[in-house]
């Protein structure tokens, strides 16, 4: 299958030199279209001091279909779906967007860059949207405050501690990433 | 008459086929006006003043509007039709074919090429950038070339044929591939991927995303897009035929005067040239060579008289009432001593059934002797006691009672519309039946496949008054408007009960006159309903009191 060497390869580069404030991991050693990846939140961001995990599903069309990228971490940022989902909405990842000589290590930096500066045009939560334009100090009140009650203990990848009610009480592997991830 | 029947009329024989040309074109005979041509024009259709499809020019109408009221026996009735021109719901229109679609896109965009010295394949990319406005993308090409270009992704440039290459050392930077031999391809950005995966890209886009008119280069960042050339070298002759059929329709959609027929496997598209804001006054109603009806407005079956927009409500009020529909569905019921089907008909709940006379509550299909004298006393509606619950019950019952009323009539009509669909199979059994026993000719049977269209058309507008109706204000117009629909309603009932009777009694050429007569009867009926209302929507009459309800 032509996605395997792309993918084994990506896989290769990505471990040698991965984005900046991440590391990489798969999910499980049989498997490489599931990647777990561990990301510190960018200093000068409200998420500055978390740790957030990311859940890469590749597709069996990839490249020609695009990644599912979701947050393990719950994390309070208008184009990231408030609850256990964790879906994202990014323009590159929307099918009619997609390219297939896009790599996951730009999806990835295309994440970080989105918690430097969210988009609230195109928000997956617009109340929070409409906080983050009208009264920022509130918003990065709100999301250090999810930081610290979620993302700073050890990342768990599992969507049970990423819905309890603090991280680190990782049980089993659960699933959170399905087919929902395709935000608006 | 028998003269009349028997003309030889090639626009009737074009109307009985399956594969039949609208039923409608009519209006552009009309400066001939001998007696039969327009006997056979009034008859032919339920839709007299539609325009011909490829003829839009009405000026050969005769200008003259002696309408007469009384139904005259001969031909005055269908002369009155012919002769109210430009009727104030009329609206004309264009029917094309996809010969005709494909040529219209080559005229432009030859022109195009010799305008701004471009090939082809950039005249066409640029006009579908531009929604096929020439003009302006000829005014803003003139103007700034590179920015246009730029923005329809046709930025770099070469002259080239497209071709696939062997690149020694190449690796396919979406595939990994790197093995000698390797088939590859790029456009003129130069980004270049293998053979394989361009296929596989392209055949994604048009197949699963039914993309075709911008479908960008597979680089990422990279916006310019793939030209039909390049397509035609990489795929399969079936994507190719997809693709080109996905091009075509960008041009009827990106144009707002054009429209796909939305009937089934009709590949035709309509050009109207009705402004949106003028759909609460006209309702545009066209009709393509496949013979499907459709408002142009909103692309549902002809609604004639109701505006697109109260269209939308009523269908929504209705969806939203499913609860009430559920009741509604109930709608028939038999009869609880003979088992015959009774129809629940007018809010009236007092039931005797027409068999055996049996009387009983239409809510609890109890006796009705036991009910007293007013039907609010039947016990199921009595369960929820006290006076306040059974205020605000009477008070919805009211205007559950007004919408059924409406919805009832409107729903018997859509569902007569349907049956009628069968029963033009039937006609034309009948048609063949009739010919046998009797001596007439095909020609001379064709009056009952006039009856049947009329039937079905006249049974599209009757159902849509209702809706109309119902969000009709009560004033001098209501009557009129009811007036109207009675009349209507009652000439096709009489013409539904002629229609459907035994071939043996069709052969009497006195039920045919008969029929005949009424079957121009109601096409005049509609007309003058249609006209009426559309008048008056389209007067306004300054406070919009006719749909003072709704709009
Ligand atoms: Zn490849
Ligand atoms: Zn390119
Ligand atoms: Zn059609
Ligand atoms: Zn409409
Ligand atoms: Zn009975
Ligand atoms: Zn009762």
């Amino acid at each position: 299958m032509a996605s395997q060497k792309r993918i084994s390869k990506e896989l290769a580069d990505c471990s040698a030199s991965p984005p900046a404030g991440m590391s990489i991991t798969l999910a499980s050693d049989s498997d490489v279209h599931k990647w777990h990846i561990t990301l510190d939140g960018p200093v000068g961001s409200a998420y500055a001091g978390g740790r957030f995990g990311l859940i890469v599903s590749l597709p069996t069309d990839y490249p020609f279909k695009p990644p599912v990228v979701t947050f393990a971490t719950r994390i309070y940022h208008p184009n990231v779906t408030n609850d256990a989902t964790g879906a994202i909405c990014l323009g590159l990842l929307k099918p009619e967007q997609w390219k297939p000589s896009t790599r996951v290590q730009s999806v990835l930096e295309a994440v970080r860059a989105l918690l430097v500066e969210p988009n609230p045009d195109d928000p997956l939560e617009s109340r929070i949207a409409d906080e983050y334009r009208a009264n920022r100090a509130e918003f990065n009140r709100n999301a250090r405050a999810y930081v610290n009650k979620y993302a700073t203990g050890p990342v768990t990848f599992s969507s049970a501690a990423a819905a309890g009610s603090a991280a680190g009480s990782g049980s089993g592997s659960g699933d959170a990433t399905g087919g929902k991830a395709q935000g608006s | 008459m028998s003269s009349t029947a028997a003309t030889s009329n090639k626009r009737i024989i074009a109307s009985a086929g399956p594969e039949a040309a609208p039923p409608t074109p009519v209006t552009t005979a009309s400066n001939g006006m001998d007696s039969e041509d327009d006997f056979m024009s009034a008859v032919s259709s339920g839709d007299d003043i539609q325009d011909d499809s490829d003829n839009d020019d009405m000026s050969g109408a005769d200008d003259d509007f002696d309408f007469d009221d009384e139904p005259d026996p001969d031909l005055g009735i269908h002369k009155d039709i012919m002769q109210r021109k430009k009727v104030a719901y009329d609206i004309s229109f264009k029917v094309y074919e996809p010969a005709d679609i494909q040529k219209q896109q080559d005229v432009l965009i030859d022109e195009v090429n010799m305008i701004l010295d471009i090939s082809k394949e950039e005249a066409a990319i640029l006009l579908r950038y531009f929604r096929w406005n020439k003009e302006r993308l000829i005014e803003d090409y003139m103007d700034k070339p590179r920015q246009v270009l730029e923005a329809a992704g046709l930025a770099q440039v070469s002259a080239s044929p497209p071709k696939l290459e062997v690149i020694p050392g190449f690796m396919c930077d979406i595939c990994c591939e790197d093995e000698e031999g390797l088939q590859t391809f790029a456009i003129k950005c130069g980004h270049r991927y293998c053979a394989d995966c361009y296929r596989h890209y392209l055949s994604q886009k048009i197949k699963e995303e039914g993309e075709a008119a911008r479908i960008q280069c597979p680089a990422d960042g990279c916006n310019l897009i793939i030209d039909a050339r390049s397509l035609d070298l990489l795929v399969t002759p079936e994507l190719r035929t997809r693709y080109h059929e996905l091009l075509n329709r960008t041009y009827v959609e990106d144009k707002d005067q054009l429209k796909w027929c939305p009937a089934p496997d009709c590949q035709n598209a309509i050009e109207c040239q009705v402004k949106k804001k003028d759909l609460d006054k006209v309702v545009p109603t066209v009709s393509c060579l496949c013979s499907h009806r459709f408002c142009f407005g909103c692309i549902l079956n002809d609604h004639q008289p109701a505006p697109c927009e109260l269209v939308k409500r009523w269908l929504k009020k209705c969806a939203d009432d499913s609860e009430t529909a559920n009741w509604i569905s109930a709608n028939t019921k038999e009869c609880p001593k003979c088992n015959s089907t009774i129809e629940k008909n007018g809010g009236c709940n007092h039931m005797t059934c027409r068999k055996c006379k049996h009387e009983f509550c239409w809510m609890c299909m109890g006796l009705w002797s036991e009910h007293g004298t007013s039907w609010y006393n039947c016990n199921r509606f009595e369960e929820k006691s006290g006076t306040e619950a059974r205020d605000a019950q009477a008070k919805s019952r009211v205007s559950l009672e007004r919408y059924l009323h409406y919805y009832n009539r409107y729903a018997n009509h859509e569902q007569s519309a349907r049956l009628d669909k069968d029963i033009y199979h039937k006609t034309e059994k009948k048609m063949v039946q009739l010919q046998r026993d009797s001596k007439m000719s095909w020609i001379e049977v064709q009056y009952l496949n006039s009856a049947s269209q009329a039937l079905q058309t006249c049974r599209q507008t009757l159902m849509w008054t209702y809706a109309f109706a119902f969000y009709l204000a009560r004033n001098n117009q209501t009557e009129m408007f009811e007036d109207n629909q009675k009349d209507l309603e009652m000439a096709v009932e009489s013409l539904s009960e002629m229609f459907e009777k035994p071939v043996a009694e069709l052969q009497d050429p006195k039920l045919k006159v008969e029929i005949m007569d009424k079957t121009s009867y109601c096409n005049k009926r509609r007309v003058i309903l249609l006209d009426d209302t559309a008048q008056n929507l389209a007067e306004g009459k300054g406070d919009r009191n006719l749909l003072a309800l709704a709009l």
